[in-house]
């Protein structure tokens, strides 16, 4: 093996961590919202994501068969359907569900478990059993390769660059926005913030709905990686509460460092170990953190 | 025993009222009254108190139409229920018609294992169709070996099994991977392999086999041997390790939604078919609807049943299925051999002439299929099907061309000598 191959080697290898990191970070940040700045146990978290995933999966079959031209640019559309239709679906589980349920936060835990399972089966249902995936335009098959030997996987700079876009955007609107104002007040003190004449159950609808919408879109760009079935979301909602668990479960910079401390730890332990050997060892080591700091990585300053 | 017989005391429950029921008519047949059917007395044909009547014969389908396993057992439940339809038309078995009592395993193990005992026990069946994965089966084997009831099994497995009360419809594993494997060395020149697996019982035993295989027999060499948790998506380190390696021939048995995420991350990565020999024991025309022809073309994938096999009988059952679940319906290997258990089942009954498992059990070796869609196949003594073994390469329409086939049928082996 030449120099340049060992270079080229190590290239991709740091974007496969790369591209796992924008995997996790996904995936957590809307949970990072709704559990972390709401308090809201959200099992359902992933099934908000398959919601996403159907959304561009029903987008293309309907570009496929009714406008076939439309094929090529279908998919940043769909994102957006893929926000919209898991931000309606939040909403509207807040206002029948978690509103009722912002006293009781354990209770939550067992009611959107509930959701989740209704979900799947209204999945089996009314879509079908069988796992499908969307046909993706050609523009986000295939490899990016600069010279040869290096190919740099297309699905995964798609989804670093959507997740980079989604992060800045969060980031922005929790602490330049009046909603983000709204919601950092709520999540401070909730009677302090009433009193100021903040509407905090609208606050709190919002909120939960961003974060579903969120899921939605992360839910949308794995039908890049993977497929897409009635129960992909038991899949993502391990790692999903684990990236913020480990993050500190207030803070936003808690779940981006998080995201990729596990991303580059299960990356590089994978191309020396084996793939289950290195699962162990990632979980191990996030026990064993979390044994030394309870609290996670980042831990909030508010007191409660 | 209770001599008096009343079909609509209330205070007796179903299963034992129709147990009663069926002894009463076997007693009537007995007595010399002429069978209504015409065929032979029920009484001569079921001595082991099945669920048999002069004019139908129940048996017992069992797979999970809910769950995760839902997607591929779909296929087995509806080809079964194509033989079944079949055999019903042309006069049944014995006279008899088959009345199918469908259970839902749901995905989960016990639950396949309390289903069998209630088709075996209340709802005496006279043979059952059904499991998919090896797990269930392993669930509800002591269920069929305590009961004696009878299991047709559909899916192609690790071998290493073999009951009275079993009959294995899908190919063991020696099968399915020592004649991909010679191909892959004769015709492809392969002398490296990389192996890859989803990480349960079936890979890890396919995979060792083929170990054996590559250095004991082809002197060949195995350059890496990976596993990944069932549902991973994450793929990308496991690229750049097979670059690292360079292997002749990638050789695979990832399952389920993996399936989809290994071969989009292949393409990802550049590795395509016009480049890299890929040999995969676990993507038949079921999966491809996942997992894309874009995805997989160029690849291979070693089967011994092919929805686009050129032969009469399968055009015959292709076009049946089509008729009855939809022009859009595709046929994989497992839905294949789930069509073959009921016809193999009515064979194996006509020749012992009696629906007792022991009977049907004995009569089984030796008998043959002459219009299987895969072709000609027979059972083994050891309750395994001999057949062939056929490689076929993934098309960009997401369909198969075949491009090998064993000459001969090759002889089921279910405990591999030097392979273990």
């Amino acid at each position: 093996m030449t120099i340049s191959e060992m270079m080229n080697i190590g290239l991709m290898q740091g974007f496969a961590g790369l591209s796992l990191f924008a995997v996790l970070l996904l995936m957590g940040l809307g949970l990072a919202i709704i559990f972390g700045q709401m308090g809201v146990i959200n099992m359902a978290h992933g099934e908000f994501m398959t919601i996403g995933a159907y959304t561009i999966y029903l987008t293309s079959t309907l570009a496929a068969t009714h406008a076939p031209g439309l094929v090529k640019y279908y998919f940043p559309f769909a994102i957006v359907a893929a926000f919209g239709f898991a931000f309606v679906a939040g909403w509207l589980v807040e206002w029948g569900l978690i509103r009722h349920l912002y006293k009781r936060p354990l209770d939550t835990l067992l009611a959107t478990w509930g959701i989740s399972l209704a979900i799947q089966q209204m999945f089996r249902t009314f879509i079908g059993p069988k796992e499908v995936s969307p046909t993706l335009p050609d523009w986000l098959l295939g490899s990016w390769a600069p010279s040869p030997g290096l190919d740099i996987p297309i699905n995964g700079m798609f989804v670093l660059g959507l997740t980079a876009l989604v992060t800045a955007g969060v980031l922005v609107a929790l602490h330049r926005s009046r909603w983000g104002l709204r919601v950092r007040a709520t999540v401070a003190n909730r009677v302090m913030a009433n009193a100021t004449g903040i509407d905090t159950r609208k606050t709190d609808r919002l909120t939960f709905a961003i974060g579903c919408g969120i899921a939605g879109i992360a839910g949308a760009a794995f039908t890049t990686i993977g497929s897409t079935g009635p129960t992909s979301g038991s899949l993502y909602i391990v790692d999903a509460f684990l990236v913020v668990t480990f993050g500190g479960a207030a803070s936003l910079m808690g779940t981006v460092v998080s995201a990729f401390g596990i991303a580059q730890t299960q990356s590089i332990s994978e191309f020396f170990l084996h793939g289950s050997m290195a699962k162990v060892l990632t979980l191990s080591l996030i026990v064993v953190i979390l044994m030394v700091r309870p609290q996670g990585l980042f831990a909030s300053k508010v007191r409660r | 025993m209770n001599d008096q017989f009343d079909a609509n005391d209330p205070s007796v429950p179903a299963a034992v009222r129709r147990r009663r029921m069926l002894q009463a008519l076997g007693a009537l047949s007995l007595g010399g009254l002429p069978a209504w059917s015409g065929a032979q007395p029920t009484a001569a044909v079921n001595t082991t108190k099945l669920a048999v009547t002069d004019k139908e014969v129940i048996v017992g389908q069992l797979h999970s139409s809910t769950g995760t396993m839902a997607i591929s057992e779909s296929g087995s439940i509806q080809a079964e229920q194509l033989a079944i339809d079949q055999i019903n038309d042309m006069g049944g078995i014995l006279g008899r018609k088959i009345k199918v009592i469908r259970e839902d395993g749901a995905s989960d193990w016990p639950t396949f294992a309390e289903k069998s005992k209630k088709l075996l026990i209340n709802d005496r069946c006279a043979a059952v169709f059904g499991c998919w994965t090896s797990a269930s089966r392993k669930a509800v084997l002591p269920v069929f070996e305590k009961e004696n009831g009878l299991l047709y099994y559909p899916t192609f497995y690790e071998g290493l099994e073999q009951s009275k009360n079993v009959i294995y419809t899908g190919q063991e594993a020696t099968q399915q991977i020592l004649y991909s494997l010679d191909w892959a060395q004769k015709e492809k020149k392969a002398k490296t392999f990389f192996l890859i697996g989803s990480d349960y019982i079936w890979p890890r035993t396919s995979m060792k086999i083929a170990r054996k295989h590559i250095e004991n027999f082809q002197k060949g060499k195995v350059v890496g041997e990976e596993y990944y948790p069932l549902g991973s998506t994450n793929f990308g380190s496991l690229m750049n390790k097979i670059k690292v390696q360079k292997p002749d021939c990638i050789y695979a048995a990832v399952v389920g939604g993996s399936n989809v995420a290994f071969y989009k991350a292949l393409k990802a990565a550049g590795i395509t078919g016009d480049k890299q020999l890929l040999v995969t024991l676990a993507v038949t025309e079921d999966e491809m609807t996942g997992v894309g022809g874009e995805n997989f073309a160029g690849f291979y994938s070693s089967m011994k049943y092919f929805q686009s096999l050129d032969n009469d009988n399968n055009k015959k059952f292709v076009a049946a299925f089509k008729a009855k679940y939809g022009p859009n319906s595709v046929i994989g290997d497992v839905t294949q051999a789930g069509y073959l258990g009921p016809w193999l089942w009515k064979a194996a009954v006509e020749k012992a002439k009696s629906f007792d498992v022991d009977k049907v059990v004995a009569a089984s070796p030796g008998i043959e299929l002459k219009q299987a869609p895969e072709g000609y196949v027979k059972l083994d003594a050891n309750h395994h099907l001999w057949s062939k073994s056929r490689i076929a390469m993934g098309m960009p329409d997401a369909s198969f061309k075949v491009v090998s086939e064993s000459p001969n049928l090759i002889k089921p082996d279910p405990f591999p000598k030097g392979y273990q």
